[in-house]
């Protein structure tokens, strides 16, 4: 609980309709979609504009209060959680969509915009944000920046990274940042704006962003390739991409997936596959014909068990199914349901899938792996159950192998979903001592007093690297 | 020391069910009293940690906060058909409400209605058709009038003087009472078929009753409403009072298992959600099989009209029509294309759909009196929905959103403007209206003004 001094100043910015200090209120915000995670802040506040964040920034800097952004709390890496307590500042009463400017392509917003509004908004337009998170029913733009989420459409558009080109933001002093503009092209000075991004709420407190938007496609179509070999489904991937075309969504769901997606939804897949891929593209009508027709060859060279071309976008839909379809089937199986986000290089797929399936019969336990083959990105997901600790520490164990098998395939321990609290631990594997100095040293100069976020990204321990016994090398 | 309440809770809650929310927060968009406050503690991933973290011990149930929290929750049940991890958010809610509902304390005149309500009316349709003819004689003798003349209505709290003016006419006899227990088929016998007639339903809504039986059998069904049914207790499980609710539905069961029918046709959503749900809730007793069979065979009236006995007269009216989905319908017995799909068959009918139709409109029971607040701004933001498909009538499934429709238009004083039906009502309108037109002879042009109308 914060004195009484200090929340008479924060009401007195936004007001006590929106500050809150109750049990429900502390409860409600001590979690966010990460399992096993929860921690509860002193207070949870929510601003209504730009100069409401500065003057509570200026009072946590005053007061040395820890804050916590939060927009929808879907992350699933615990950076909402507050573990040292503090302020929780919810982004959701800033969701206001500014500006479509439809010449020169950009679309300006408050932080707690939801990210498929702006998908909405634009699509009237004809206009088109490509980021698209699973989570985009839910999830806050503020939540995408600072997440750098990604999607299903990241092979061929990249990711929230791509497309922010401005920012303004609070930092802890209370002073406002302003970055890039509605600019293509700007090389003045360090680039301030990529940094923001994905920086998870430990630098400072997005507040307005500016994307860029591109025209809508035209036209979509959709291919479903069963394979009954895990290779050729990998070596598929890369026949494509080699073959210079880039599809819009390259998805990818193993044997496990197949099995218990089949179980749940019933629609049809065999479930002696080894892999299923889902390729999408779109673009103007012919050219989307013409790769398709590529890609199912490339499928069939592949021998692939069975290639279903979509006859029509609604056909495609039903197709998506699969995977729209995936997340549901898993989380229904047993209670808790830890989805990962551990991403290699996309021509070690197959040996990656071959060491998760290993590792999960080494310490016994369930795991399941879809994800954006296309860009590497694989969600290994355990269903597992919180309550039993024995169990939960064989996860644990499972998952620390995991990550240290994509970094020696030249991965890394999270694509994107963030390192938050849960990952903090294996950074260094990933980047270093000096990396995370040159980190710390950032972090330094923004938020002087590590009140932003804190615990996240750098944690107080670094976990030993895991040694296996054996790792593929192919 | 674990207070008493928070051991109840521990006893009580499927503690399972609640450790398979994982958090990730789809169900939020979905809820509407989320989307009023604008709080996690006023949505379903809130709610249902709230309630994990009064049994987890986190939370000091007895603050009051957790009961306020469910209490504000519409049990609409949007949330779960959002969550991809199947959580059934509405059992939680009735175990929670549950052992809450013990240990409250009302303002004396919510105390008083309740026990009127849960404990000696609804039981009793022998007590509500007493009611019923009260009511009927209060509306028909002028007394109505005249106690709105004198100003006596203003004793009572503003959400009651609301109902009060858009009540429909009450009577004291019911279906069974004006048709009699087994009502043949028309024509051809498809199927055997009993009516659930409701409490509320069959006081207030007998016409519909009755045009309920009069569909059935004009689509072929044969008609039988055992007498002995009494109320589906929907109100009661929502309310905390599981005891009485499992009471209603043993005597239920017992009594359509002994009718030994194909279907059992409700044309309430919120009465049929329950009734769908007789099996989950009778689940530990000896009951258990007859609850199964029970629950398999409750359908909507819709449903019947489309799926399983097709309706052979489609009607006609020349009117715009919008619908409002009952939660219950659409969240729990998962109909909502069917009552469209009946709608659209109407000849020269003009279908405007409703931006979120899917969304409650605060009636949720008895919802509307006891938090009233979120209850008229919801109902505001569906007025505003309505008035953009510029309808001039409101269908509805079910009493309590019938009624919450008609005190909207009622509030914004649009009564003459905007009429509210349910659904059985306007086809078995509809029907009547062709049959005259065919019986007045295919002279009238009618012909060339559907074709031209369809052309438009
Ligand atoms: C089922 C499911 C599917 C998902 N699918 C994907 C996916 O496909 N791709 C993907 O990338 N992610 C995915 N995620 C993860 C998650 O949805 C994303 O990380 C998302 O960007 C989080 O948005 P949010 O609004 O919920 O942010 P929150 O969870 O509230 O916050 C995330 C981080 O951002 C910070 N933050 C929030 N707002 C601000 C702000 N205004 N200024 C500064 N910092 C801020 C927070 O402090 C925190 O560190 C998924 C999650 C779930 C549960
Ligand atoms: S959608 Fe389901 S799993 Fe997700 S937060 Fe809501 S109840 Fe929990
Ligand atoms: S039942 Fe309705 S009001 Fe209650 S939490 Fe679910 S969506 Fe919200």
């Amino acid at each position: 609980m914060l004195s009484t001094n200090i929340k008479k100043e924060l009401i007195s910015i936004v007001g006590d309709r929106y500050y809150f200090d109750d049990q429900e209120a502390l409860i409600t915000h001590s979690y966010d979609a990460t399992p096993m995670y929860q921690s509860m802040p002193d207070a949870v506040i929510f601003p209504g504009n730009v100069e409401e964040v500065s003057a509570v920034m200026k009072v946590c800097t005053k007061y040395r209060i820890p804050i916590v952004a939060r927009g929808a709390g879907s992350n699933l890496s615990a950076g909402t959680v507050p573990v040292e307590g503090g302020l929780v500042m919810v982004m959701t009463r800033m969701s206001e969509l500014e500006e479509i400017d439809e010449e020169n392509l950009t679309a300006t917003f408050q932080p707690g915009l939801i990210t498929k509004k702006l998908h909405e908004e634009v699509e009237k337009r004809g206009l088109f944000y490509p980021p698209d998170p699973g989570s985009m029913v839910v999830s806050t733009l503020g939540g995408n920046i600072a997440e750098c989420a990604g999607g299903l459409r990241g092979l061929k558009y990249g990711t929230t990274k791509d497309y922010i080109i401005g920012l303004e933001a609070v930092l802890p002093s209370g002073e406002i940042l302003k970055t890039g503009g509605k600019l293509t092209k700007d090389v003045a000075g360090y680039d301030l704006t990529k940094l923001l991004v994905g920086s998870e709420g430990t630098l400072a407190m997005v507040t307005k962003a500016t994307v860029k938007l591109l025209p809508l496609p035209e036209h979509k179509r959709v291919l479903l390739a069963l394979f009954d070999d895990l290779y050729a489904a990998a070596r598929t991937v890369s026949k494509i991409i080699s073959a210079k075309i880039i599809p819009s969504s390259l998805e990818f769901l193993d044997n496990a997936t197949i099995r218990v997606v089949e179980d749940y939804a019933k629609i049809g897949l065999p479930t002696d596959m080894a892999a299923v891929l889902l390729i999408e593209q779109d673009g103007p009508e012919v050219i989307v014909s013409r790769d398709m027709e590529r890609i199912a060859e490339i499928c069939r060279e592949e021998k692939a068990a069975e290639v279903k071309l979509a006859q029509s976008e609604e056909e495609g839909v039903q197709l998506m199914t699969a995977r729209r379809s995936a997340l549901s089937a898993l989380a229904r199986l047993r209670p808790t349901t830890i989805l990962e986000d551990a991403t290699v290089p996309r021509a070690q797929i197959a040996p990656m899938v071959e060491q998760i399936n290993k590792i999960a019969k080494k310490y016994g336990i369930q795991i399941c792996t879809f994800g954006h083959a296309g860009d590497g990105n694989l969600h290994p997901t355990c269903m597992t159950d919180a309550r039993d600790h024995e169990e939960i520490e064989r996860v644990e164990k499972a998952f620390e192998e995991i990550f240290d098998a994509a970094i020696r395939l030249g991965g890394t321990i999270t694509g994107e979903h963030g390192v938050g609290l849960a990952k903090a631990p294996y950074l260094e594997w990933k980047i270093g001592k000096t990396g995370i100095e040159v980190m710390k040293g950032i972090k330094r100069a923004f938020d002087p007093h590590g009140l932003m976020n804190p615990g996240k990204i750098f944690a107080k321990e670094t976990r030993r690297r895991v040694v296996l016994d054996d790792v593929a090398t192919h | 020391m674990m207070s008493q309440l928070t051991e109840k809770l521990k006893l009580t809650l499927d503690y399972d069910e609640l450790t398979n929310c994982m958090r990730c927060g789809f169900c939020i968009p979905a809820c509407p009293t989320y989307r009023e406050t604008g709080l996690e503690a006023a949505s379903p991933r809130g709610r249902i940690a709230l309630m994990k973290a009064a049994v987890d011990g986190l939370m000091d149930p007895d603050e009051g906060k957790l009961r306020d929290q469910l209490n504000l929750c519409l049990g609409c049940r949007a949330c779960e058909i959002a969550c991809p991890s199947g959580v059934k958010y509405g059992h939680l809610l009735e175990q929670a409400r549950d052992v809450l509902e013990e240990k409250v304390e009302y303002p004396w005149w919510i105390e008083k209605i309740r026990t009127l309500v849960f404990r000696y009316l609804f039981p009793s349709q022998r007590k509500l058709q007493l009611l019923g003819s009260l009511m009927a004689f209060y509306q028909r003798s002028g007394l109505a009038a005249a106690a709105r003349k004198l100003g006596l209505l203003r004793f009572l709290p503003k959400q009651v003087r609301d109902m009060e003016a858009i009540l429909p006419k009450a009577t004291g006899k019911g279906v069974v009472e004006q048709l009699g227990t087994i009502i043949p088929a028309k024509g051809e016998k498809v199927a055997t078929v009993a009516l659930f007639r409701g409490c509320i339903m069959d006081v207030l809504f007998t016409e519909t009753n009755k045009n309920t039986v009069r569909l059935l059998t004009e689509a072929g069904c044969e008609v039988i409403i055992p007498s002995d049914q009494n109320c589906c207790g929907a109100l009661h499980a929502h309310s905390g009072q599981r005891n009485l609710a499992k009471e209603l539905a043993r005597k239920n069961v017992e009594v359509f298992y002994e009718a030994g029918v194909d279907y059992i046709v409700s044309n309430a959503g919120g009465c049929g959600a329950m009734l769908k749900e007789y099996d989950h809730l009778l689940k530990d007793e000896e009951l258990g099989e007859k609850a199964k069979w029970f629950a398999e065979r409750v359908k909507d009236i819709s449903e019947i009209l489309i799926d399983i006995a097709p309706l052979k007269i489609k009607g006609t009216m020349n009117r715009r029509v919008t619908y409002q989905d009952s939660c219950h319908l659409r969240n729990v017995m998962k109909v909502s294309s069917q009552p469209r799909k009946l709608l659209r068959q109407v000849d020269q009918l003009e279908y405007k759909e409703l931006f979120e139709a899917d969304r409650c409109c605060g009636s949720a029971g008895i919802y509307n009196i006891i938090q009233p607040e979120m209850s008229m701004s919801l109902l505001d933001h569906k007025m505003e929905n309505v008035s953009k498909t510029k309808a001039d009538v409101i269908v509805t499934a079910n009493p309590g959103c019938l009624l919450q429709m008609k005190l909207g238009v009622h509030r914004e004083g649009l009564s003459d403007q905007v009429e509210t039906v349910h659904i059985v009502d306007l086809i078995a309108e509809a029907i009547e209206l062709e049959k005259k037109m065919k019986e007045e002879g295919s002279g009238c042009g009618c012909e060339h003004h559907k074709k031209e109308d369809k052309s438009a």
